[in-house]
């Protein structure tokens, strides 16, 4: 072994004077921290993956977690992480995987975009006191209205809507498959969106049959690998979403290891148990964007067109011209996925290097698509990467329609963001099928915190809005007077068509 | 029997499909359709056991979601017929496209002559009852059962040299198996594919195929009825997974 | 800020200009002093066929020679002339108004241009945005907005407002915060027979902007108020709306509301706000909107801004304040205040 072992990434330690030696520790760590010896607590600091499951559960705080106790010689260039992906790839020879979002300190235009407010020339609104809506309809829209004059002289409409989805927030849940993750995550924020009024995403994981009590807010998935997919799912979802790409790992499909398709999982799949369930990287039915409009119609005709068909895509750099393309495909809305958006598991060098942040795909998928005349023709739902109610009011001003979160979500639920989704042993019972793990996350617990945390945003985002002297959530839409740019540079203010700070 | 005629010359495939699951609810047990040309999505999401017959040459996506039907074609089929198909029968009197029977889960496919590229690819099975079969009478170009994780597609090369000359064969596939009339080239196999022997065994497994295909073509059965076969399936249910570390 | 004012005779007996200004000015109270302004209907009778468009001039050498060959490129000019004014001692006279009757040309109507409407609207975007030093004012037929900065007395006077009859009068006395001094922000803002007086600020405006852009307007005046004006174009002449669908979709009602509502009304009302969600207007708003068959007034949906309705016969009169409709006649009956979002509309008897 001539490379040796690399320094483990955190020093777990346990004040001896605290620790009441109740071994909540050892239960809970599901990576093998921490194991009893005698009278007494080891620790093997090497497995720590930073999941703060035992922080959280030792009832006398007794543990402390330090990051990178011994760090490499610091070098700008050469640093710790490019290091050791050069050591396991010389070690291995082979593709590195990697868990959750981007995670390069990029900047990120959110922080530098700045909301308006009212002061004196318009009055703010208080939205505890005074209407305030944030009713949305995501599907196609006329771009125009026609009446006629029935024979008694009553106005009729004569156009006819086709099916939208009704929220009554703009944050749905985006999709996140029972497999990657637990069917108590998927129930817990199935149970949340129902009593909220919002959407959530089975993922391309089929719809497990504890589900169909919530299927009325499921968004069903088509991908490439058609798990799940036949003419009953098609049906119980309230629509239908057909994944062509994720900003986590755009132009490449997925691969759910066989360890993962447990009894339940294989089920709602539709595949056998214990084998690997691999998602194409295209849909072999679709090499083009006429393909793209036959499986739409294909999907719209299994179901007699009763419902709307999304269309998701990764933020790569020629979003804008594809989102157009989507927007005359009879799609009802395309799903925008930015370059920050998580995943259970990624080729590393795709999660952190290609794809474009969501905050300029909004501003150019809704420019092309307004220069096209087609911005009616279409909803956009941004995700990837939306970490509070401010990501949200600055994406609706960017122009999106709604947003999908999805590891907000899974932090709601105990997610702490440690990264290691693919190892099937989340030990807050999310990111995994291990039954004496799921079983730690209680789904009506669960469905409380995921549902706490939309109505936290949602009255935030009211608050905004009311002081913009907004009161419906439309007039938000598209509205980029009411952002600053702070410190971007002119080209970047141009993309997203806002004026500098004190402009 | 109750016979329900539909002239579809000149119309749209969605009052098309309509009057067919009009048919269907009133219950119709076969369907003509007549003067067919073009017409998409033919039996999407159709379920229950109605026999249709398609005069002419449907449009792409022919039996898509299809869970139930069978649907006999007197012409051609255009790209992907049984697509994502759960139950039922498709049998094509003539040729078809691309992506034939793509990510079908289970019924039959079956055309007389040939296919065009990634036929079966992707097809899965789950459970017994659930077992997609495309079977092909005469040959198949390139990727014939990419990434294939379940079911069988059988090639009989009728009136060919030799049944299959096109590359990727099985590339990528992890399930199921893929079983051609005489001798294929090594070189013709993908990536993760393998050659088996075919026995006796295999032959009493596909002779009941063997015969309801012949059977629905006039074709003598007996012909085809011995171990002249080669058997390709997957060299492991996990062919890549050696390519990827955990960070 | 602003006080707003709007007259109709539904039987179009027409009224000189001098009781609209003692109204306005009435309501200096409003104003700053920054701005006034005046539309007339009804009020060129002899040019009643042509368009009369009204332009700022910085001066009448390059400008002018760019909007004269734009205008003779797209059709003929029949008359123009400086507008008749007389210096005010509280008017810094920074522009010269304009006026030219025009015609688009026939041969311009097929193919793309649908409309001569369509070619005026062209003109007026062409130039507002890439003629500098030229800012088409007004574009209606048979009527003209006179504006400036100034009180609305001296705005009046410098026009010689009480030499115009009309059976349609729009005043607006203004409180600017945004471009004060800028003649092309006084009010009423008009694009062919719209003409806009509004009070109040439109906290929706870089969303009805955008959408207004989509279709070719481009909103190039530095005040919000412009985009009412193209929305109306927009939805009612281009999308043939009616004008109680048009403040349907401007101000719509509530989404509770309109749940409460019959299933067909409520599907009327759903579409329209799907539709037209980008034309939603929010903020404090009260305007009234000229147009060829009458006049519209209507505030936004909580009402943030005054609004008094007056009639007297076949006389309609919509103000900021119930004081200056007594001035215009002390005779008004039936005053009353709208529901927020209600349309209050003047048309004229056939």
């Amino acid at each position: 072994m001539t490379l040796g072992s690399v320094p483990p990434k955190f020093k777990v330690s346990i004040d001896r004077d605290q620790c009441m030696d109740c071994g909540r520790c050892i239960e809970n760590c599901s990576y093998g921290v921490y194991r009893r010896e005698g009278d007494k607590i080891l620790i093997e600091s090497r497995k720590c993956t930073g999941c703060l499951r035992c922080v959280a559960m030792c009832p006398r705080d007794a543990i402390t977690l330090t990051e990178k106790p011994i760090d490499y010689r610091s070098h700008p260039l050469w640093t710790r992480e490019v290091r050791e992906d050069i050591i396991k790839q010389a070690r291995s020879g082979k593709i590195i995987l990697s868990g959750m979002g981007n995670a390069r300190d990029l900047p990120v235009v959110y922080d530098h975009l700045l909301l308006d407010a009212c002061q004196v020339t318009n009055p703010s609104i208080d939205p505890l006191r005074e209407p305030m809506e944030l009713r949305t309809y995501i599907g196609k829209k006329p771009s125009k209205l026609k009446f006629r004059k029935t024979e008694s002289g009553d106005v009729e409409l004569e156009t006819k809507l086709a099916p939208n989805l009704k929220l009554n927030t703009p944050i749905m849940i985006g999709h996140m498959s029972f497999g990657a993750i637990s069917l108590n995550s998927q129930l817990s924020m199935a149970k949340a969106v129902t009593e909220l009024g919002t959407y959530m995403g089975t993922g391309e994981g089929g719809l497990h049959e504890a589900l169909y009590p919530y299927q009325d807010h499921m968004i069903v998935q088509v991908a490439s690998g058609r798990f799940g997919v036949n003419i009953d799912y098609l049906e119980r979802g309230a629509a239908i979403e057909i994944k062509i790409g994720q900003g986590a790992k755009p132009g490449i499909g997925g691969h759910l290891p066989g360890e993962k398709v447990s009894e339940e999982v294989s089920k709602a799949r539709m595949i056998p148990i214990g084998s690997d369930a691999i998602s194409p990287a295209p849909h072999h039915d679709i090499y083009s964007i006429e393909d793209l409009v036959q499986l739409i119609r294909s999907l719209k005709e299994a179901t007699e067109w009763k419902k709307p068909v999304f269309v998701k895509i990764a933020a790569v750099h020629n979003v804008a011209p594809i989102a157009a393309g989507i927007a005359r495909s009879s799609a009802d809305a395309v799903v925008i996925d930015g370059f920050r958006g998580g995943t259970g598991a990624a080729p590393k060098v795709f999660r952190d290097n290609v794809g474009i942040p969501i905050e300029v795909a909004i501003s150019s998928v809704d420019q092309k698509l307004r220069e096209q005349g087609v911005r009616n023709e279409i909803s956009i739902i941004a995700s990837g990467g939306i970490r509070s109610s401010a990501d949200l009011a600055k994406s609706i001003a960017l122009g999106a329609d709604a947003v999908n979160i999805g590891t907000a979500a899974l932090v709601a639920l105990g997610c702490r963001v440690c990264g290691n989704c693919y190892r099937n042993l989340c030990p807050w019972g999310i990111a995994t099928q291990r039954p004496e793990l799921v079983s730690r996350l209680d789904p009506e617990r669960g469905a409380v915190q995921v549902s706490n945390l939309i109505k936290g945003w949602t009255d935030e985002l009211s608050e905004l809005m009311g002081a913009a002297g907004i009161n419906s959530i439309e007039s938000l839409r598209g509205n980029r007077d009411r952002l600053r740019g702070y410190m971007l540079d002119e080209k970047m203010l141009n993309i997203l068509d806002v004026l500098p700070a004190g402009v | 029997m109750k016979t329900v005629k539909i002239d579809a010359r000149g119309m749209h495939y969605t009052p098309l499909n309509q009057k067919i699951r009009n048919a269907v609810a009133d219950g119709a047990e076969e369907i003509i359709l007549d003067n067919v040309l073009g017409q998409r999505f033919i039996g999407d999401g159709l379920r229950g056991n109605v026999r249709i017959i398609v005069n002419g040459v449907p449009g792409g996506d022919l039996g898509m979601f299809m869970s139930g039907p069978t649907c006999i074609v007197h012409g051609n089929a255009e790209h992907a017929p049984g697509n994502t198909m759960d139950k039922g029968m498709l049998v094509i009197h003539g040729s078809a496209g691309d992506a034939v029977a793509h990510s079908m889960r289970g019924g039959k496919v079956f055309i007389k002559n040939n296919i065009g590229y990634r036929g079966g690819i992707h097809m899965k099975q789950y459970e017994v009852e659930a077992r997609p079969i495309l079977v092909v009478g005469g040959t198949a170009h390139s990727f014939l059962g990419e990434y294939m994780a379940g079911g069988l597609v059988l090639v009989l090369g009728i009136g060919k040299d030799k049944a299959m000359t096109d590359r990727g064969i099985g590339s990528g596939i992890h399930g199921g198996e893929i079983i051609i009339r005489g001798e294929v080239d090594d070189f013709l196999l993908g990536g993760g594919a393998k050659k088996f022997k075919f026995t006796e065994s295999d032959l009493e497994r596909i002779a009941p195929i063997i015969k309801s295909f012949c059977e629905q073509f006039g074709y003598d059965a007996a012909e085809f009825l011995d171990t002249n076969y080669t058997k390709i399936g997957p060299v492991s249910s996990r062919p890549f997974a050696s390519k990827y570390v955990w960070e | 800020m602003c006080g707003i004012i709007g007259f109709i005779d539904r039987t179009k007996s027409r009224m000189d200009g001098s009781s609209i200004k003692a109204a306005l000015s009435l309501m200096n109270e409003r104003g700053s002093g920054d701005g006034a302004g005046y539309a007339a209907y009804g009020i060129y009778p002899e040019y009643a066929d042509y368009y009369a468009l009204h332009v700022f001039f910085d001066n009448l050498g390059e400008p002018k020679k760019k909007v004269d060959e734009l205008l003779q490129q797209l059709g003929e000019i029949v008359h123009q002339e400086e507008i008749p004014t007389t210096p005010q001692p509280g008017i810094k006279k920074v522009h010269i108004p304009w006026r030219y009757f025009f015609k688009p040309s026939e041969d311009l109507m097929s193919g793309k241009v649908a409309s001569e409407k369509d070619v005026v609207t062209y003109i007026v975007m062409e130039v507002n945005a890439n003629v500098k030093g030229a800012t088409i004012f007004s574009s209606g037929k048979n009527m003209g907005v006179f504006k400036a900065s100034g009180w609305p007395e001296d705005v009046a006077n410098f026009y010689r407002i009480e030499d115009y009859k009309g059976y349609i009068w729009l005043g607006h006395n203004r409180y600017p915060t945004n471009s004060p001094g800028w003649w092309g922000g006084a009010h009423p803002f008009n694009l062919l027979n719209w003409s806009v007086v509004h009070n109040g600020e439109i906290t929706s405006y870089g969303t009805n902007q955008r959408y207004v852009e989509g279709y070719g307007y481009k909103c190039s005046l530095f005040t919000d108020t412009e985009v009412v004006a193209y929305l109306f174009d927009l939805l009612g002449r281009q999308h043939g709306l009616s004008y109680e669908t048009v403040v349907k979709a401007l101000a719509p009602p509530f989404w509770d509301d309109i749940d409460r509502m019959s299933a067909k009304e409520a599907e009327l009302n759903k579409a329209v706000r799907l539709t037209y969600g980008s034309a939603l207007m929010n903020g404090p708003f009260a305007i009234v909107v000229g147009t060829e068959n009458g006049i519209v007034g209507f505030t936004d949906r909580i009402k943030l801004r005054p609004l008094v309705v007056g009639e007297n016969g076949s006389r309609l009169y919509i103000s900021s304040e119930e004081a200056a409709i007594r001035v215009l006649d002390p005779e008004v009956k039936n005053i009353y205040t709208p529901r927020a979002g209600e349309p209050i509309i003047g048309r004229f008897i056939e």
